[in-house]
């Protein structure tokens, strides 16, 4: 890649939110923002290849699009929209700042992660809207229709207009609320790169992940206080961390205790601990996602699998119980019993969950394990056949069909 | 901006009967701090009649225009300044008449 087209990505990556932020505030309107953005950045390959790159990026950018944007009212505007296209050309905002905190765009966040929305419709609107992604790409990740992705935008967008959602961060007393609905989003786009479903996809969508991880970085850039937002920034690192010893070169998932620590990206986990301790020494109660990268971090702070503090893990997931008792909980908390009581007991607290997660491939493929673990071979070659047709993800299917065809008779 | 809010009750799981105290407290309040425009209970489902005058006769016939287990059981416009405190009502009003509350927009 040259250097421009380098500098051109990167500025894409780093200026798309805010350039669609700033013109959302100043026109009000997501089409627009968004329309204009894109020619902006057209504009920027062109002009850029041929005279180098701004010294200012995101200022030439940002003035492009506004530009663009006031072309196309006055091309599509009608006689009686000449009143609000005065008031929209004059632009009496200060000028964009540039410090720590730009509402903008956690305005932009909060607007497409809006629980008037259904929650596939946040991720989609997030995914174009704030982090740059193209509606083919959005649809290629959650391998829907093209055009059936394009619609939802669409219809998201007049949504947003027609119904009058309001673009601004939530008043103090709803924050709480609307920040855990935000993470959610950016918690799914990561864990369907990380765990990602169907036959025709890689088992990791590493574009995915790093999406996730970058919007989550802008979050905590523009929400430094808020530890679930550090919790879940830590979350993502920690297991991103491991992501390239996870499938091996035949396309099978490894395991944890069976990675190659080695291969895990030591930069990675050593941001991930940094931001656990943080949230330590913050003494204040942790949530969810702060306890799952507590988890992490103390299966990524053992060197050998025989060294992890296992005792650790199982107080954790006691906290986490408490939290959320969720049965998908409950089976990962007996996961790490099994590890200390053995599996027998393990696989006592687990059938109590059989109701409730009999659907679940992860829930047969623990059962499984449990059951070869206690040399009920004939038990846990069922299981295995169970969870292998529920699972969507290719790298877990062979994994578990490999164990399955270990099992002595 | 105006917003139809609309009372969705369940022929099949109802809502509670004695809400009308609750509901006329809350439309005082509505109407004292300025979102009130127009409220109204209808009456049972088997009491509309739906006129068809599109052809050459006119046909009168029995019953609300979809069949559906939930039906329209009344109807509120607000005048409110955006969708977030459209919601915020709504989640008193879903409280305040124990059932189910629509909110959509005036074009």
């Amino acid at each position: 890649m040259s250097d421009i087209e380098e500098a051109i990505t990167q500025a894409h990556h780093e200026q798309w939110a805010r350039v669609v932020a700033t013109l959302t505030r100043r026109f009000g309107d997501l089409d627009i923002a968004e329309e204009a953005a894109a020619e902006a950045f057209a504009t920027a390959v062109e002009r850029w290849m041929a005279e180098g790159v701004p010294p200012n990026p995101g200022g030439w950018l940002t003035t492009t699009a506004n530009r663009k944007a006031i072309d196309r009212i006055r091309r599509e505007s009608k006689r009686d929209d000449k009143h609000k296209e005065g008031q929209m050309l004059y632009d009496d905002d200060p000028p964009e700042p540039l410090g720590a905190i730009d509402d903008d765009r956690l305005r932009l966040i909060f607007t497409c992660c809006h629980p008037a929305l259904a929650l596939e419709t946040r991720v989609a609107l997030t995914l174009r809207m704030v982090g740059g992604l193209t509606v083919p790409e959005i649809a290629r990740a959650f391998l829907v229709q093209e055009t059936a992705m394009g619609r939802r935008i669409t219809r998201a967008k007049s949504k947003i207009k027609a119904a009058r959602i309001p673009y601004r961060v939530p008043s103090a007393e709803d924050l709480p609320a609307r920040v855990s609905g935000v993470l959610a989003v950016l918690f799914l786009v990561f864990n369907e790169g990380y765990l990602a479903t169907g036959p025709d996809t890689d088992p990791v969508r590493h574009e995915l992940t790093a999406e996730a991880i970058r919007l989550t970085r802008l979050i905590r850039a523009l929400m430094p206080a808020d530890g679930e937002v550090a919790g879940l920034l830590a979350l993502m690192l920690l297991t991103e961390a491991r992501r390239t010893a996870r499938v091996s070169a035949s396309g099978e998932l490894v395991s944890l205790d069976e990675q190659d620590r080695g291969a895990w990206d030591a930069d990675l986990i050593a941001e991930g601990h940094r931001l656990v301790r943080e949230r330590l020494a913050a003494g204040v109660a942790p949530g969810r996602y702060q306890i799952l990268a507590a988890i992490n971090a103390v299966h990524t702070s053992a060197r050998d699998v025989r060294d992890t503090d296992w005792s650790q893990v199982v107080a954790l997931y006691n906290q986490l119980v408490r939290l959320d008792p969720s049965p998908i909980v409950a089976l990962n908390q007996a996961i790490a019993v099994a590890e200390i009581d053995g599996p027998d007991v393990a696989l006592a607290a687990i059938d109590r969950l059989e109701d409730k997660l009999a659907d679940y491939h992860a829930y047969h493929a623990t059962r499984a394990n449990l059951l070869r673990r206690l040399g009920r071979s004939q038990e846990s070659r069922a299981a295995y056949d169970k969870a292998i047709e529920l699972a969507g993800n290719t790298a877990e299917i062979a994994y578990l069909t490999r164990r399955r065809d270990q099992l002595g008779t | 901006m105006q917003y139809l809010v609309s009372v969705i009750d369940d022929k099949s799981n109802p809502g509670s009967t004695d809400r009308q105290p609750a509901i006329s407290a809350f439309n005082e309040r509505l109407i004292a701090e300025g979102y009130w425009v127009f409220a109204g209970g209808l009456a049972d489902t088997d009491a509309a009649t739906v006129v068809d005058n599109r052809g050459e006769q006119v046909v009168f016939s029995d019953g609300p225009f979809v069949e559906s287990k939930e039906y329209l059981a009344g109807v509120w416009v607000w005048e409110a300044p955006d969708l977030e405190v459209a919601l915020k009502l709504a989640t008193e009003a879903s409280k305040v008449c124990d059932r189910k509350i629509e909110v959509r927009p005036f074009q």
